[in-house]
């Protein structure tokens, strides 16, 4: 593959990838609203479309059309580059998360290592690239609070990375777990060693890793800023959090980096934990000889598997209140990361004894 | 292509860390600080060593300028003055600096049996990087280890002493 044939492929890939994000992010935010109105026993939003499908769309156009203000106080530079920042931490992280198979086709349509399909770029370290790219994330909103001058926002931007800064210990120890099982931070051949018996050999089941899932699933809570553990933008004491002097669409790119991050966090912990791309029944069902099928099969497992996590994000969210911040602070040094820890010193000793 | 993407961060780098001394705001020098550290990731990872690059990220850009702009936006630290004193480091300071590098550069230089990196597709994987660091090169690990560990006592130690108008125990 020549260099142009190989920038102009991942360009396209990028195109793609980013559009699906945005459409995934905008989706997301119409499952959040349609949900929590169901838990909260009403409708959600249902005018705009068939079942208010269009209201990502009309919320869109209404955030683009709002009055951009900008306070006089603020720190300009930053101000204008902190959701930036944000955002595009959020949307790079998924370059490196595979999709599915190489080998489209049964016979091999496209051969492995040829045109990585269903993934941007397939790097050795691609979990470290993630957890790198969610700590230069904590910038985004750092500086949106310091630059806008209020005392809201500044608490808000304190909060929250003093937060992010604590949970992502408890989230990369629980990945060690993970990456002892398999040897490798390559995410694809974390996957591959996953997917020989089906729902069996996931890390999550086969490699006894709960406790490591749970860690995951509560330090990634409370690094997408997500409730229980939305402190950084508690209504109730910030009036916003760090946002607070933000309007129009820079207060929507904060919260497209909000969901696209959930998006992101769901697809490493279905990667990681749930066996990726990989049908649950293992060889249960025979792979689907139509070319098309056998390509799209693993991507709807795929889509499947992070919209359950979704789902998940917000189900909790609509019934569990928010924590204290001391709680919060208590709970993840005091609580997750001895117990990620132990998993860890668990795994070695298990994996050293077998 | 290496050669432009050197070429390219290097800049990057060197932007970055004149940026910081021109600068008189603390926290524009430390966002310049950390776009220093980023293209420097950039650069560990065309020499190959892609672990030492991920590291660099999360350990120097995410963990550490985290706490540093975390204390500056706290102590809501102002523009520098310019003294007497800082205009006088400034003159003394920048031959010296100037003067001890090239001392360093010389030595290195000179040195012989260091071994030779050069920007390449070849990666050092990390099984290869954990297999040195945790056989030949164990003890200095260790002792690295131990180190960091004293200076965590330490801190706790003096942070735990307190002023006195706070309980000792309890709480954080």
């Amino acid at each position: 593959m020549t260099i142009l044939q190989f920038l102009l492929w991942s360009l396209l890939k990028v195109a793609v990838v980013t559009v699906v994000m945005l459409v995934g992010v905008a989706y997301t935010v119409l499952l959040e609203r349609k949900l929590v109105g169901r838990i909260q026993n009403r409708w959600g939003p249902s005018r705009v479309g068939p079942f208010g499908l269009l209201q990502p769309l009309v919320d869109g156009a209404k955030n683009f059309l709002k009055e951009d203000i900008i306070p006089t106080g603020v720190y300009r530079p930053l101000y204008l580059m902190a959701p930036i920042i944000a955002l595009g931490c959020a949307l790079i992280s998924i370059a490196v998360v595979p999709f599915g198979e190489t080998n489209v086709g049964p016979g091999g349509l496209v051969k492995p290592g040829e045109l990585n399909f269903f993934q941007i770029s397939d790097v050795n370290i691609g979990l470290l690239v993630i957890l790198g790219v969610t700590s230069i994330s904590v910038y985004g909103i750092a500086l949106a609070g310091w630059s806008s001058n209020s005392k809201y926002s500044l608490l808000g931007a304190l909060r929250s990375s003093a937060q992010m800064v604590s949970y992502e210990l408890a989230l990369g120890l629980s990945l060690v777990g993970v990456v002892l099982r398999s040897g490798t931070l390559n995410l694809r051949v974390i996957v591959e060693q996953q997917s020989t018996q089906g729902m069996l050999t996931w890390n999550l089941f086969g490699g006894m890793q709960f406790v490591a899932f749970f860690i995951y699933l509560t330090a990634a809570y409370a690094e997408t800023n997500r409730s229980p553990f939305d402190l950084p933008e508690a209504e109730s004491e910030l009036t916003g959090g760090y946002h607070t002097e933000y309007s129009s669409m820079k207060f929507a790119m904060f919260f497209m980096a909000e969901y696209a991050n959930m998006i992101t966090v769901g697809c490493v912990a279905t990667l990681l934990f749930l066996g990726g791309w990989t049908s649950p029944f293992g060889d249960l069902i025979p792979p689907p000889q139509n070319i098309f099928v056998h390509a799209l099969f693993p991507i709807f497992w795929f889509v499947l598997k992070v919209f359950s996590f979704l789902f998940l994000y917000v189900w909790v969210r609509g019934t569990l209140p928010r924590f204290r911040y001391d709680q919060l602070m208590n709970f993840g040094w005091r609580y997750l990361m001895p117990l990620a820890i132990v998993n860890i010193v668990a795994t070695s000793l298990w994996l050293a004894y077998r | 292509m290496h050669l432009i993407l050197f070429i390219v961060f290097a800049g990057f780098c060197l932007a970055g860390a004149i940026n910081l001394l021109l600068q008189s705001h603390p926290i524009n020098s430390a966002l310049s600080l950390i776009v220093v550290m980023t293209s420097l990731a950039v650069l560990y990872l065309m020499l190959g060593a892609e672990f030492l690059a991920a590291a660099q990220v999360i350990v120097y850009a995410g963990a550490i300028m985290v706490l540093f702009t975390f204390v500056i936006m706290l102590l809501n630290a102002g523009r520098e003055d310019r003294t007497l004193g800082s205009r006088a480091a400034g003159r003394v300071g920048f031959p010296a600096v100037v003067a001890v590098l090239a001392v360093i550069a010389t030595m290195i230089l000179h040195a012989h049996g260091l071994g030779v990196a050069r920007l390449s597709d070849g990666i050092t994987t990390t099984e290869e990087l954990s297999a040195v660091l945790f056989t030949k090169l164990l003890l200095p690990f260790e002792v690295t280890s131990v180190l960091i560990l004293i200076a965590i006592l330490g801190a706790v130690a003096l942070a735990s002493r307190g002023n006195g108008d706070q309980e000792r125990t309890g709480g954080r």
